[in-house]
């Protein structure tokens, strides 16, 4: 317990308490509501101001904080060092992909865009980003299980090779069935998957836009951020913390564990599936590779470890950061990695070690005792 | 204690409010303003990442076009002026470079990738913007299907097969009724060019005796190596790139394999006889161009190229060369550059005379012309044929 906010969460949900169950699921619902207003606005203001390059930026960035804050729930909160993150979203991603692809191609015998902002494409596409996140959060406690014996480098080397069994598998898949073939498929088109292999899932109908990137995001933050502050949270905290400790205090680490990874898991296979919607996006296997991992890593361990507004911050400078650097031609990701270098030297802790922005101004290592005597 | 109930929302506002502002503050730059007397091209290449060397020719190719055309007075009186971006080979940076180039930069036309996937990443937003694209040297035949604004200046993968399969089972050098295939599976432009060349060559009377597969980037290739070496081929197809091609050759010839490997537009790099070293000898593989051409048009883009950028040109130098000189000429043969009268100039190309033989555009938007064989001699690719489309 050495972090304010629980405190003041505690306070929030006494004072809450006392009104009528309406009121107190509505302020419940407060920030999710407040979110989708934010993307809403997003998406019908942003294009227009500052045009489709920009605009796409955004919406990189949003899925890099909707990985990356998912990805902290493991690597932050709980301490275990994953580092197959991309796995896991490659996975939703391609699962989200096949289910709006072959769905749309039996309904509507094409796979174009089907019904505009808010139309049945696009609760089609929720959906099966809905069923990837599902998929993938299965696969999370798969991985999650091993994690009750391995620790550390270990843990590591398991998550790694779970991300490299995702990539060789989608390369072993089959060809994509045209749209106008799909209802006379035979079996030995269906297996294996008819995902592309190694050529990746080409014609996938592209939906996903501001609005849905947003709205999840703001989802996955609220998400974030009231586990981190449940009892649920803390006891995710207290493994990573002291092992022997948490389990002293009667906190169940494997449960802990394979739950801070089915967690991860579904909001990095709903990113996936915002990512192989996403236009001018073919996902393949190689996604599935560490090289995009790390990337998720170094977000968050530049953040700042169980830091949600540190990771967000450091997703969104990482993934536009590049783009900006494009003057540097093709020194830009030697500059990219300098600076990478430099802000490792200058905050080894991440950009906000286990603070969350709003608290900064308060004095870190006052006693939370003494404030709440006062 | 009421005022402490919107402290949650207030929060998640606040995380909000930071993402948007750093993004306002790195996204508030004014979109680029196009001065009148010039045209703007855009490239987007893999100038970083493992094919790099990929994105680096076809630029010098296509710089040294811009640079004769603008010495020769442009187009309509206006400067053409290039503007590359890296993609760093990744799907999304490419979509990323290839939006910002038709968006922001307001290119009238676009030229890239060499890599198909990558193509595939850039092409539909092209098709979107009705902005032209031509890929020097993507060989997918799924590129160009993107649409009508789509086109490409090389041959495609099942011409590509067919003329390594009918080399592997007709030439003198070879005449191999058994061949073993060593494939890239994670590339698609491995895979793609794998089923070409079986299906031609079991067409041809000819049996493939070994199927074997690698990752790019592996170190390690003596499992497949002995298992090709087993089966006893005459001939080992490697649709690869250079990286992986040097290493494997290196490997057969250290595990007693002798038989040629053969290959693909892939293996064309200077890189590659660096790789392997003597290894490669004796190694054939089909290319967009020779540099040993005695025609004097290649032999004043070879001086010219090696004026400029002080190396010998790869065939993907030649096919960026072409790819923007058929560009130019599409643009000097219309009035007004928009990107519709452009795109209807560009699928009238007939008869091109470029550096990488005579191009024509068909009605798919793909180019229609020879592939030549070299065969690695020192370390060097040395002209042994040419094969014509349709033969």
């Amino acid at each position: 317990m050495t972090q304010s906010a629980n405190r003041s969460g505690t306070v929030e949900r006494t004072g809450t308490a006392v009104l009528p169950w309406g009121a107190n699921g509505f302020f419940g619902m407060m920030p999710i509501i407040v979110g989708i207003g934010f993307a809403v606005l997003l998406h019908f203001v942003l294009p227009k101001s500052i045009g489709p390059y920009y605009s796409r930026i955004v919406t990189d960035v949003g899925i890099a904080i909707i990985l990356a804050v998912s990805l902290n729930i493991v690597n932050g909160l709980t301490g275990q060092f994953s580092i197959g993150h991309a796995g896991f979203m490659t996975l939703g991603g391609y699962v989200a992909a096949f289910v709006t692809y072959y769905v749309s191609s039996i309904l509507w015998e094409s796979t174009t865009r089907h019904g505009g902002f808010l139309g049945s494409g696009e609760w089609l596409f929720l959906f099966s980003c809905i069923i990837g996140g599902i998929v993938t959060a299965i696969a999370g406690y798969v991985v999650g299980l091993p994690s009750l014996r391995l620790r550390g480098d270990y843990l590591a080397i398991v998550t790694l090779g779970f991300g490299e069994i995702i990539r060789v598998i989608l390369q072993q898949t089959g060809k994509v069935i045209d749209p106008e073939a799909v209802k006379s498929a035979t079996w030995s088109q269906i297996i294996p998957p008819p995902v592309g292999g190694a050529v990746g899932f080409d014609g996938v109908p592209k939906y996903t836009n501001l609005f849905w990137v947003y709205t999840i995001m703001a989802i996955t933050l609220v998400v974030a951020y009231r586990l981190k502050s449940s009892s649920v949270g803390r006891a995710m905290i207290s493994v990573r913390e002291d092992e022997i400790a948490a389990q002293a205090m009667g906190v169940n680490i494997s449960r802990e564990k394979v739950r801070s990874f089915v967690i991860a898991a579904f909001f990095a296979g709903v990113g996936g599936g915002l990512y192989a919607h996403e236009p001018g996006v073919i996902i393949s296997p190689n996604d599935a590779g560490f090289q995009r991992s790390f990337d998720y890593v170094i977000m968050t361990v530049l953040g700042g470890r169980g830091s949600i507004s540190g990771v967000v911050i450091a997703a969104a400078i990482l993934t536009a950061l590049p783009e900006f650097l494009r003057d540097f031609a093709e020194y830009r990701l030697i500059v990219y990695a300098l600076l990478l270098i430099i802000m490792m030297l200058v905050r080894p802790q991440g950009l906000l070690g286990i603070h969350e922005i709003w608290n900064l101004r308060r004095k870190p290592k006052s006693p939370p005792i003494a404030e709440e005597v006062k | 204690m009421t005022h402490f109930r919107f402290q949650g929302p207030r929060r998640i506002i606040a995380v909000m409010v930071a993402a948007a502002m750093s993004l306002a503050m790195t996204g508030c730059q004014e979109s680029g303003s196009t001065a009148s007397d010039e045209i703007l091209i855009g490239h987007f290449a893999s100038l970083t990442g493992s094919e790099a060397t990929f994105g680096q020719s076809t630029d010098n190719g296509i710089k040294l076009a811009v640079d004769e055309i603008n010495e020769a007075g442009g187009i309509h009186g206006k400067k053409v002026r290039l503007v590359t971006l890296d993609d760093k080979g990744d799907a999304r940076e490419a979509g990323t470079a290839v939006t910002r180039l038709v968006t922001k930069d307001g290119v009238v036309a676009v030229l890239g990738e060499v890599a198909s996937k990558l193509s595939l990443a850039g092409a539909p937003i092209c098709q979107e913007n009705g902005v032209p694209m031509i890929s020097p040297s993507s060989t997918n035949p799924k590129v160009t299907k993107v649409g009508d604004m789509i086109f490409r200046v090389c041959f495609i993968d099942p011409f590509q097969g067919a003329v390594c399969a009918r080399f592997a089972r007709e030439s003198d050098r070879i005449k191999a009724t058994k061949a073993a295939i060593l494939t890239d599976q994670a590339s698609p432009y491995s895979v793609g060019l794998q089923e070409e060349f079986e299906k031609a060559f079991t067409a041809m009377g000819g049996t493939i005796v070994s199927k074997q597969t690698y990752n790019a980037g592996d170190q390690d290739f003596s499992a497949q190596l002995t298992a090709i070496r087993g089966a006893d081929p005459e001939v080992v197809f490697v649709p690869g790139y250079y990286t992986d091609v040097g290493n494997i050759a290196i490997q057969a010839r250290t595990l007693g394999l002798t038989k040629p490997l053969l290959g693909g537009d892939g293996w064309d790099s200077v890189k590659l006889g660096e790789i392997a070293g003597a290894n490669i000898n004796g190694c054939f593989y089909s290319n967009h161009y020779s540099h040993e051409d005695p025609n004097p048009k290649v032999q004043d883009f070879i001086r010219k190229y090696a004026e400029r950028h002080k190396q010998t040109p790869d065939g993907l130098a030649a096919l960026g060369y072409d790819a923007a000189r058929i560009l130019f000429e599409a643009m000097q043969r219309t009035p007004n550059v928009d990107g519709k009268s452009l795109a209807a100039e560009l699928s009238k190309t007939s008869g091109f005379e470029g550096v990488t033989g005579k191009i024509s555009i068909d009605a798919e938007r793909n180019a229609v012309k020879s592939a030549v064989i070299l065969e690695m001699k020192d370390g060097n690719p040395t002209y042994v044929s040419t094969i014509q489309p349709g033969e």
